[in-house]
């Protein structure tokens, strides 16, 4: 009988293993066991996930691949030209070892992307840590950004965007999501698989070595307090090589000769190679014996099963590498014959001569798919009441002013330049807005294209309501677009939960899936591309459910660029939607777990007026009507102020009195609010425009502080708060 | 007039610094690979950015021993003019083309941001410039806390070699204005002939206003009026 440590080494579970042997109709070796344990993890197999993963949109009139189907997704921007687009989580090996693990995050999505015949031109990421309050965070946070600097930098892709986000619920377990986007002709596009039997596989890049085993079986698929004795799990990046294969690959792909390309990632050969075979309903015959290693006596398992990093695949027609190899040597890139595609249905693997595995694709290929709904049907969602402080309803100038003087030294309001700072992010010299505006642009060589992005989640709206949280994910990552004048046609999605296994965590994906099926349908976006990392569990306590979205916009490069800041003295502000915030609003702010340390409350969402606000502030950027436009979210309305003044040293003269339910009407983070500055002239122009829509003018800009008509907030002081930044050097 | 772009393993800016002369300006630019034995009869040489070989051992070590630098070194001893951008400053500095080292920056991170540069436009790289004007251009580098012994500082300072040095807007060249903690805020210099230039911001980066600043393009204005 098979003994029950290899089974959870492996992530497999009892009934699982009964199921190999049924399809199988034998007991599967070692090896086999590992391949199994490799491709129905998570990771690979998403056992937990297809079924609502189908449910997605995942296509509209531009996209060009089918969700899923390859390294990343395509979706077509004219002029020829199609943008790739994936992120990736790499939370587990992160929290084990900061600094490769957030690294060798960048490496992997990058190459999902030129494995695509793509160059990358852009990375954005999403960072959650817990608060900067013990040394081991401030470590972890530190090596996260010194890893996707290291790694980053040394690619020569500009990192041009992205949020970091602190909570004490990523205590046990951080989370390191990287995105990655890539331009390429439409009719240049890779795919991951072979064409027909005879075709080469060939392996390029680094030597394979006992690095990373288990790493998509382990440390993905197990909670934190398993994983911590896996460090061996954890690969170690090598940007350098990297950069030579993005490269040597690009170059390959103009070639006839190059049928398939494919990222050697999560699984490593096992996940790769037999991937690629099921896409192109051809069978495999691999040589384990031919695989460049980096020690000698690797077994066939280590060497099927290592994800050491900066390897790719290719497939390649019968006898036709010289060509290839001729630009591998260029770039001094090791690379070697492993196998070819056959005939059939099974991976055939060897050693020398020796018949080591023969099993069916199918039946490693097709985990069993569970139904999460039978899972969390013992769920109850416990909605809780916000219950606000007297304090908090009644008008009182010193209580308002500490209030927001100590909100400015919250790590989530304070400038994160001190992050961006360490990422290049002008190399490639297309980076029209920088790091730090709603969303930053790039602009397209040799079109009139400049396309927008965004990186957006918030996990505390998530834990209050997963479906309305899902439904708030996408709508502000589409309006951090909107607001400066592009059109969100694409989203990529980044799923970070904690298990599945159990009701809650399966209420969560659930509900979040819905979420996000309402969202897309009602903006008509799809989702491209995705990853799931779950299990994210520690301490006996899971982390926030983490939904996050990438959101890439386009616009025509006629369009005026603008950002949040203020311009000058004279000009007028408008708000779009309700200019005070609400009570309500306070539910799972900034505000609310900055003083209060606590989650609570209803959040909501109306998409149908979302929808309505995003195309009215498009136009208005697209007509030129307005000089500065900023997304009024995190902080709410006099967060969204100071910020709004800050760059350019100004102030605010607002028609209005605080009421006395100030903590909500200054600090509510109500959905579906903008705030725009324009010239007076335009005034007329821009009713028009704002026609069907609530909005209203409400101030003035002006030299200094923030002036209502009951009280003052000098500014200053606020500013130097949110230059200072994080509460320890990152 | 051709400018010759030298790509190393690891380079990344050729491409920019390609567009930045080729395609803005309109001259003649071509690529050199590290393995090449001939430079190509181009006129003008450009060490662009990036990471040659890693920089694995030290910033530029390995790349000074590449084959294409022994022709370079006598391009430069005969008076050629060679320009090293960031890596390619290291690059210079290592092959002894020019004076000094470049350490690891003083907050020991990389520092990627736009930098405010006044100009010494005293240099055939910089005569398009007006006198101490002030120009931003991105940095963006680990290692370009520039240091050499007092001797060489002072020759430098002496004979007018400092190129650019880090300022404020306005021009003050203090320490608050000096990301990497380089001596006397030196951020380029030249060969004591004057035909060889290393500077760790990158020009090429600043070549269209609608990217930040097009300030870096004087450089490459200065020298082909310069060569022509």
């Amino acid at each position: 009988m098979i003994n029950e440590e290899t089974l959870k080494e492996l992530a497999i579970s009892k009934s699982e293993y009964e199921l190999i042997i049924e399809k199988l109709g034998r007991k599967p070796n070692d090896l086999e066991l590992g391949l199994f344990g490799a491709l129905w993890s998570e990771h690979c197999g998403y056992k937990h996930t297809k079924k609502l993963l189908r449910s997605i949109k995942s296509t509209s009139i531009n996209t060009i691949t089918e969700a899923g189907a390859e390294n990343a997704g395509a979706i077509n921007i004219g002029s020829n030209k199609a943008i790739v687009m994936k992120i990736e989580s790499h939370n587990h090996p992160s929290a084990i070892e900061p600094y490769e693990g957030a690294a060798t995050g960048v490496g992997g999505i990058v190459r999902d992307i030129f494995a695509m015949g793509a160059r990358p031109i852009a990375l954005l990421n999403s960072l959650r840590f817990s608060n900067l309050k013990s040394s081991r965070n401030i470590q972890i946070a530190k090596g996260v950004v010194e890893g996707i600097s290291g790694y980053g930098n040394c690619l020569g892709i500009p990192n041009i965007g992205g949020e970091c986000f602190f909570d004490e619920s990523y205590e046990s377990n951080p989370l390191v999501n990287a995105m990655c986007v890539g331009i390429v002709d439409n009719d240049k596009i890779l795919s991951a698989r072979a064409e027909r039997p005879g075709d080469l596989l060939i392996i390029i890049g680094a030597e394979t070595g006992r690095d990373g085993i288990h790493g998509a079986s382990g440390l993905a698929s197990q909670n934190f307090e398993e994983t911590i004795e896996l460090r061996s799990a954890v690969q170690v990046g090598n940007p350098f090589l990297e950069k030579l294969l993005i490269e040597a690959c690009l170059e390959i792909s103009n070639l006839n000769e190059l049928v398939g390309m494919q990222d050697c990632g999560a699984a490593g050969i096992t996940s790769a190679a037999i991937e690629m075979a099921e896409k192109s309903n051809l069978g495999l015959e691999i040589d384990v014996s031919k695989v460049p290693v980096r020690e000698s006596s690797m077994t066939p398992y280590e060497i099927m099963l290592s994800e050491s990093q900066e390897r790719m695949l290719i497939a390649v027609k019968e006898n036709q590498y010289k060509n290839i190899f001729d630009i591998l040597d260029k770039w001094d890139l090791k690379c070697s014959i492993i196998g070819k595609f056959i005939d059939g249905n099974d991976v055939i693997i060897f050693n020398n001569n020796n018949l080591i595995s023969k099993t069916s694709i199918e039946a490693l290929t097709s985990p069993p798919e569970y139904d999460l709904s039978k899972i969390s049907k013992s769920y109850k969602h416990h909605k809780s009441n916000l219950i606000l402080k007297n304090k908090y309803n009644s008008f009182n100038i010193e209580t308002i002013s500490s209030h927001l003087k100590n909100i400015f030294s919250s790590n989530n309001i304070v400038s994160k330049k001190s992050i961006y700072k360490k990422y290049d992010h002008h190399v490639q010299t297309n980076t029209i807005l920088e790091p730090g505006s709603d969303s930053a642009i790039i602009r397209i060589k040799n079109t009139d294209k400049f396309l927008l992005f965004s990186c957006d989640g918030n996990s505390r709206y998530s834990l209050l309501d997963p479906k309305i949280g899902a439904e708030i994910n996408i709508a502000e990552s589409c309006r951090n677009i909107s607001v400066l004048g592009g059109e969100p046609i694409a989203l990529t999605d980044g799923l970070n939960f904690g298990d599945p296994t159990k009701p809650k965590g399966a209420f969560q994906l659930i509900e979040t899936f819905k979420g996000f099926n309402n969202a897309c349908d009602i903006f008509n976006i799809p989702i491209i591309s995705g990853n799931a990392s779950l299990f994210n569990e520690g301490h006996n306590s899971s982390i926030n459910p983490t939904p996050i979205i990438g959101a890439m916009g386009i616009m025509n490069n006629k369009t005026k660029i603008l950002n949040k800041n203020f311009l000058k003295p004279g000009d007028k502000i408008g708000v779009i939607g309700n200019f005070w915030g609400t009570d309500q609003g306070l539910s799972g702010s900034e505000f609310q777990s900055f003083f209060e340390n606590e989650t609570t409350g209803d959040i909501s969402i109306d998409l149908e007026f979302e929808k309505q606000l995003q195309f009215c502030i498009r136009n208005l950027v697209r007509l030129g009507l307005i000089k500065s436009s900023h997304d009024l979210s995190l902080g709410g309305l006099i967060v969204a102020l100071v910020l709004s003044t800050e760059k350019n040293h100004l102030g605010v003269e607002l028609e209005k009195s605080v009421p006395n339910n100030w903590a909500g009407a200054l600090f509510g983070e109500d959905q579906s609010r903008v705030i725009f500055s324009y010239d007076e002239k335009n005034y007329n122009e821009i009713s028009n425009v704002l026609n069907d829509i609530q909005w209203e003018q409400i101030g003035t800009v002006t030299e200094k502080n923030i002036n209502f008509e009951n009280i003052i907030f000098e500014s200053e002081d606020l500013f130097i708060r949110y230059n200072k930044g994080f509460s320890n050097d990152l | 007039m051709k400018i010759g772009i030298v790509v190393f393993p690891g380079t990344w800016s050729e491409s920019d610094t390609h567009y930045a002369t080729n395609d803005v300006l309109g001259i003649k630019s071509e690529y050199i690979w590290h393995k090449d034995h001939s430079l190509n009869n181009t006129d003008i040489i450009i060490l662009p950015g990036g990471f040659s070989y890693g920089d694995y051992l030290r910033t530029g070590a390995i790349a000074s021993f590449s084959p294409i630098m022994e022709k370079i070194i006598s391009f430069a001893k005969s008076g050629g003019i060679v320009i090293g951008i960031c890596n390619g400053f290291q690059i210079l500095c290592e092959s002894k083309l020019l004076p000094g080292v470049l350490m690891r920056n003083n907050s020991l991170s990389f520092v990627c941001e736009n930098s405010y540069l006044k100009v010494n436009n005293d240099s055939l790289f910089t005569n398009k410039y007006k006198p101490n004007e002030i120009i931003k251009i991105p940095i963006s580098h680990g290692e370009g806390n520039f240091q050499a012994d007092k001797k060489i500082i002072d020759e430098l300072e002496e004979q007018n070699r400092v190129i650019f040095r880090y300022s404020s807007k306005l021009g003050e060249t203090t320490l608050d204005h000096n990301p990497n903690g380089s001596i006397n805020n030196i951020a380029g210099i030249s060969n004591k002939e004057g035909n060889v230039l290393g500077l760790m911001p990158h020009p090429e980066k600043a070549c269209e206003k609608l990217i930040g600043s097009d300030d870096g393009l004087g450089i490459f204005k200065s020298i082909i009026t310069t060569s022509v």
